[in-house]
């Protein structure tokens, strides 16, 4: 039984504490619980844990490991930095549930079994969705409950998978799965690949994140697809489906996001993209694979976290997120452009920055593995977010033309959060063997500054860069697509405005149709449902008391026949 | 001698109180008598529990006369588990009462309240113990009769109809039980449970004790309300007393079920009832739809204690859908949500006497803002609500974990996913009373609402606490139900 300390019970009391609390005292104590329960976690070591017995099975609701320990790391990282974040832009709501909902995902991350596993998914979905309330507007209050529904809609799965995989085999560990284990095993698969925003399963992620608070989204951004990755790098490693789900993801992102106005669904569909690589490494299923797909998780975390801050602080002065109504904001926010663009650069994955260190273990992994389509589309994928999260992001909001907007720079409390983040980014970037790498699951003996991966990476920079800086000279950006294909002839730069404005039109207006058509058949499905059970309904009136009599003797009847039969 | 005289004292006590209430004509007095009766009763059923499990069933000859001449009690796994049940859920009621009966019933009609609540009590309790097939009829009929009444002391205007709609239905649905047994005792000459079991072996396939079967199972559903034959269920329970609805939520459609499953399981026995009847495949379907349909209807209500009148419904359809799987496990998950559902479901209907008592009315949309005015009371709500949609932690989850395994073993997929999917439904309708609590700004000029009073806030905890509870530890619940369960599936083998 218990003999270390579970640090989601930290979190729990400590969001409790919160609750009691107003003002600094309030948001002081928010941020010492992530330290706080660290200082546990740091004295953690693999083989903790506890079991316990529940409906007569063994359970074994922590459990420490190198892959969990990692992850147990990040999350109190992200937790800090969400919470000095919060320091002034934060309320009571938000830090509570921001607690509840860092707890939830340490609790996911450290869970043993499936049931553990299984409480802890839909506490993350519960305790998130307020996130999204949190901004209070009648689009969040909507998108949430969205949210909320597709989340538990993964739990479900999940609970539905963890019952028929126990009936077949009798387990309920959450070790390595595996599809071949039947039907409940595939429903797991399936829960985790809602969590994760495989493609089609996504919208939540596109639909919520930009709704949120600023706060609740470098939350969100944080837990929710990490704890997915976890998930799928304990129970599914080599599982060569996730390959060509990966490489889906990482691309098809792309376009919408090119397309996208508002600047943190931008982010949001960057994010779907990061975490294609992430899943192609779990699929790939070699150590180094799996090193770089949790080695990108980790970095993830802190360059789409601080991206999403710097979005955030923009949101927060100005009240505004279009891209088009933005723009010039270098003059009054000088230090959060700086913070964006390392975060940019890190995304981006350039030499010296975070992303760099750990995408290229994935590609290299692929690489080994020979699946060379695969690779073909990561490196697309790659020139892709150099150039929606790399250059428009930052373009859009603190460079193009100038929106005349003139703000205070962000809060302290948002800067140094920021700060941090950079930091890590720049120092995991430059110094990957004496940071990230030794915390990962298995020994690394890769190393990243060769001169091909660096040559590889400039290269795939430096041409999107061009594209972008022509592009925009002559007039043909927003439908710029296809950045790589700019050294072929230039016949094909001809045709390109032209392909790419066709792509751009069939693009939105198929999305439209889509959401148009959708609509219609849901609010026609409403009507229908509310007809039939509606305070007016057959159903749901109060009946004379002599049809209910007549309904018993029709049953009587009915049974009668039954049974004589 | 108490101990030794204990079932009898478990009903005669409740029994010979009510009386004593009508004596006094004083509220207060009655109170104070109907507690400590309602007390005793609990204190016994905990002992007449405990001692089962310790020994095993218990067969107490009342007056001496041995049966199956004279009048049998007994307590085995299954009805020690109830009366625990019934006889906790007075306590709390009882203790809950006196501010809410204050606002909602007339000050001069409370000893009556407490003498009709104590007979109703007497019922269900009897009908549970007894373990003869004619004093089940008589239990039935004094907790239905006391139950009338205690609907019509509602205010409503629309209480004396709906009471009086119930009170057609479950008289249908007790004459059709009567007739059940009557057939039974032309068929076998006993009136004593263990004794017709014995001895409807040579006769099971006769279409008299069919037709008893027939009736029966009629009469039964009529009792607990299983779709379609739930009408009267909602407007009784929106038009009666807050502290009725709430006894009434948590014990006697309970009760019902429990005659469904003794006189399936003990009396006609498994193997008549479900392999020379298709009584499953008929039960089942109108579990399902039950489920689907009382859940759907109960999202569109405009009155919260009509949308859990609704609820009700389809909690039931759950038990039943139990209870229709013919296994250990679909039994223990009958049982245990029986059980359960009775501690959430009386947990939310107390909440809701706690915003009847503070504004006087229970339509969703007057629950604006209370989230803040009456926090306590609401959060008892959300917990109880999530209990209700099956979030793990709370009883919920431990139900529908049987209930989803049960239905796997039988290899019914879909009927496994209807169970879970089910859930969702849940969500909506805890959900819509949520979002407008603790989302909706109050109207103007509601400032002077302030939480319930901690007379009921306590009890309504101690449910809170124990739906929480009983879902972490689920030894007691779980446990005994699985007991009862394989005794029950035993007997027959």
């Amino acid at each position: 039984m218990p003999d270390a300390l579970h640090p989601a019970f930290l979190f729990f009391a400590g969001a409790l504490l919160v609750a009691l609390l107003r003002g600094k005292a309030q948001a002081l104590v928010a941020l010492l619980v992530p330290v706080v329960s660290a200082v546990f976690v740091i004295g953690l070591g693999a083989g903790d844990g506890w079991t316990v017995s529940f409906l007569g099975y063994e359970l074994q609701p922590f459990r420490v490991d190198r892959l969990s320990l990692l992850f147990g790391y990040l999350f109190h990282i992200a937790a800090f930095i969400g919470l000095l974040y919060a320091w002034k832009a934060g309320d009571t709501l938000q830090r509570v549930s921001g607690l509840l909902y860092a707890g939830s995902a340490l609790g996911a991350v450290f869970a043993g079994d499936l049931i553990t596993l299984f409480v802890f998914w839909e506490l993350l979905a519960v305790t998130s969705t307020f996130l999204v309330w949190g901004r209070r507007t009648p689009r969040s209050v909507r998108s949430g409950q969205r949210y909320i529904l597709i989340q538990i809609l993964s739990g479900l799965t999940l609970l539905a998978g963890t019952i028929i995989y126990f009936v077949d085999t009798g387990s309920l560990e959450f070790s390595f799965i595996g599809l071949e284990s039947g039907l409940g095993a595939k429903l797991i698969f399936l829960a985790f690949g809602i969590k994760c925003a495989w493609p089609f399963l996504h919208n939540w992620l596109t639909d919520s994140y930009p709704e949120a608070t600023p706060v609740g989204t470098v939350f969100l951004s944080a837990f929710t697809t990490k704890v997915a990755v976890y998930a799928l790098a304990r129970a599914y490693p080599g599982t060569e489906l996730l390959v060509y789900i990966g490489a889906a993801m990482t691309a098809f992102p792309i376009f919408f996001a090119v397309i996208e106005n508002d600047l943190r669904r931008v982010l949001a569909y960057s994010m779907i993209n990061q975490i294609g690589f992430m899943v192609v490494g779990i699929g790939i299923g070699s150590e180094l694979g799996i090193n770089g797909a949790v080695a990108h998780a980790f970095n993830d975390v802190l360059f789409k976290g601080l991206l999403f801050m710097s979005m955030g602080a923009v949101l927060f002065r100005t009240g505004t997120m279009n891209g088009s109504n933005l723009g010039g904001l270098y003059k009054s926010m000088p230090i959060t452009t700086v913070f964006c663009m390392v975060g940019a650069a890190s995304i981006s994955a350039f030499p010296l920055f975070s992303g760099f260190v750990s995408k290229s273990m994935v590609v290299t992994a692929v690489l080994h593995e020979h699946h060379n389509v695969v690779w073909f589309i990561l490196l697309f994928a790659s020139a892709g977010v150099f150039h929606h999260a790399g250059i428009k992001i930052p373009f859009f909001a603190f460079f193009a033309h100038d929106s005349g907007k003139r703000v205070k720079e962000a809060p302290k409390s948002m800067l140094i959060a920021m700060a941090i983040s950079a930091f890590a980014c720049v120092f995991i970037g430059t110094f990957p063997s004496i940071s990230l790498y030794r915390i990962l699951p298995f020994a690394v003996d890769y190393v990243p500054y060769t001169a091909t991966h660096v040559l590889t990476q400039c290269q795939i920079l430096f041409f999107s860069a061009l594209a972008f800086t022509w592009l925009k000279l002559s007039g043909l950006y927003p439908p710029e697509l296809r950045s790589v294909n700019l050294d072929v002839d230039w016949s094909y730069r001809k045709l390109l405005p032209a392909v790419s404005r066709g792509v751009y039109a069939m693009a939105k207006t198929s999305r439209a149709a889509i959401d148009a058509g959708g609509l219609a058949i849901l609010r026609k499905l409403g009507q229908a449902y509310y007809g039939l059970n509606g305070p007016a309904s057959r159903l749901a009136r109060t009946w004379p008391t002599g049809s209910i009599a007549l309904w018993a003797a029709v049953l009587l009847g009915v049974y009668l026949v039954m049974f004589y039969t | 001698m108490i101990r030794e005289n204990l079932p009898a004292l478990q009903v005669v006590i409740p029994l010979m109180a009510a009386p004593i209430c009508i004596l006094f004509k004083n509220g207060r007095a009655a109170y104070g008598i109907a507690l400590a009766a309602t007390l005793f009763a609990f204190g016994a059923a905990i002992s007449l529990l405990t001692q089962v499990l310790g020994v095993g069933p218990i067969s107490y000859e009342l007056g001496g006369w041995a049966a199956p001449w004279g009048i049998e009690y007994r307590v085995d796994y299954l009805s020690g588990f109830v009366l625990v049940l019934v006889s906790g859920m007075g306590v709390v009621v009882q203790l809950f009462s006196p501010a809410s009966i204050k606002r909602e019933i007339d000050e001069e009609k409370h000893y009556l309240f407490h003498c009709a609540f104590l007979l109703c009590l007497t019922g269900l309790l009897g009908i549970v113990i007894t373990g003869d097939a004619f004093n089940v009829f008589v239990f039935l009929e004094i907790s239905a009769l006391s139950s009338y009444i205690l609907i019509s002391l509602g205010k409503h205007r629309r209480a004396l109809t709906s009471a009086y709609q119930y009170l057609i239905m479950g008289t249908i649905g007790s004459t059709f039980i009567l007739i059940g047994i009557g057939l039974l005792y032309m068929m076998t000459g006993t009136l004593n449970m263990a004794d017709i079991a014995a001895r409807i072996g040579p006769v099971a396939t006769t279409r008299t004790v069919l037709a008893a079967f027939a009736f029966f199972t009629v009469g039964v559903s009529i009792k607990m309300a299983l779709f379609p034959l739930h009408l009267w269920l909602p407007n009784a329970y929106a038009y009666a007393p807050s502290v009725v609805t709430a006894f009434l939520a948590a014990t006697a459609t309970k009760v019902a079920v429990y005659v469904l499953i003794r006189f399936t399981f003990t009396i006609f026995g498994e193997h008549f009832a479900f392999e020379e009847t298709p009584v499953a495949t008929l039960l089942m379907p109108l579990a399902l739809i039950g489920i689907v349909v009382a859940s759907s209807i109960a999202i569109f209500q405009k009155s919260v204690k009509r949308m859990l009148a609704y609820s009700s419904v389809a909690q039931i359809g759950y038990i039943v859908l139990g209870v229709s799987f013919v296994s250990v496990t679909g039994l223990t998950g009958g049982i245990v949500h029986l059980f359960n559902h009775a501690l959430m479901k009386g947990g939310l209907f107390l909440a809701v006497a706690c915003v009847v008592l503070r504004i006087g009315s229970d339509r969703i949309d007057d629950f604006a803002g209370l989230g803040r005015r009456m926090p306590v009371t609401m959060f008892a709500f959300v917990v109880a609500g999530l209990s209700m949609i099956g979030v793990p932690l709370t009883v919920g989850f431990i139900s529908k974990w049987f209930l989803i395994q049960a239905a796997i073993e039988k290899g019914w997929w879909p009927v496994a996913a209807l169970v879970l999917l089910s859930s969702l439904l849940a969500v909506a309708y805890i959900w819509r009373v949520v979002e407008i609590a603790y989302f909706r700004k109050p109207p103007e000029g509601e400032d002077r609402i302030t939480e319930a009073p901690v007379s009921m806030l306590l009890p309504m905890g101690a449910l809170i606490l124990a739906t929480i509870f009983f879902g972490l530890n689920t030894e007691a619940t779980a446990g005994v139900a699985r007991q009862a369960a394989e005794y029950l599936m035993g007997a027959v083998r």
